[in-house]
């Protein structure tokens, strides 16, 4: 049921849902609010967010910084484009792995769903290329898989 | 990491993707290149060296010959970094499911 699901669709985009057993404005609260932010958007264990700006209004800046506290460290930079209250927020980010990735535009929908929420993040990507870059070096572990998916694309 | 911007730009043409994904089969010189893409070999030369500086594609010597292959490392950074947003990914949520149990809670006390 809460299991992850990601896909292509289109050219330009991908998307990610997962189920929550919470209501859309519990969701969207941990998807905006500094304080919940920093609970749970952390990436792999032992990493921290020590930075946190979510500014929740159109054009406000999103700044996520992560450290592990072994000198490893990356961050993110952002803008919220749209808020709608409990139902959907549209934003850009990238990433500075320190190397700046390609902006992202993602769009997020929190649907009530039974007693819980079903949440959807469409990602765009600039353009084809870019996804295609994305998917063809894997989503998954394992050097083959990944070729095999360079040769699927072509 | 230094090279992932470079990996993705040069991936971002659909004639390198073809050459590597060539390469991902096994390894191959310039002329072995061209036949299948139809292209000089001075603009498979082209594309390969900008594989190449994006540490995609890797060369060895061999007599007179100088067989490309796919350059392990260089794809390994672009797939850590993808495998790394999948299982963060992963891990944010099922650490959220908690913070979410957390929240109802506290609302549950407040009434």
């Amino acid at each position: 049921m809460s299991k992850l699901s990601l896909r292509t669709e289109g050219d330009t985009h991908l998307v990610v849902t997962r189920r929550f057993a919470a209501p859309p404005e519990a969701v969207y609260r941990a998807h905006t609010e500094r304080d919940l932010i920093q609970k749970w958007l952390l990436g792999p264990e032992g990493w921290t967010m020590p930075v946190c700006v979510s500014e929740a209004r159109p054009g406000g800046k999103i700044r996520y910084e992560w450290t592990n506290g072994k000198g490893g460290a990356f961050h993110l930079t952002g803008e919220y484009v749209e808020l709608e209250p409990y139902r959907r927020i549209v934003h850009v980010e990238r990433m500075f792995l320190p190397d700046q990735t390609p902006d992202n535009h993602v769009e997020t929908r929190f649907v009530a769903d039974g007693g819980g929420t079903l949440m959807t993040i469409r990602m765009t990507l600039p353009d084809a290329q870019t996804r295609a870059a994305m998917l063809a070096t894997g989503m998954e572990r394992g050097m083959e898989a990944s070729y095999q998916r360079l040769e699927g694309i072509i | 990491m230094e090279e992932l911007d470079a990996a993705f730009a040069a991936l971002a043409d659909p004639t390198r993707r073809a050459i590597l994904a060539r390469l991902a089969a096994g390894e191959a010189t310039v002329t072995e290149l061209a036949k299948p893409f139809s292209m000089t070999q001075s603009a498979i030369s082209q594309h390969l060296k900008v594989l190449e500086d994006a540490g995609l594609v890797a060369s060895r010597v061999d007599g007179t010959k100088r067989p490309r292959r796919v350059a392990r490392e260089g794809i390994e950074a672009m797939d850590q970094w993808l495998a790394m947003m999948r299982t963060a990914l992963e891990q944010n949520y099922d650490r959220l499911d908690t913070v979410l149990a957390g929240m109802d809670q506290k609302k549950g006390k407040k009434q």
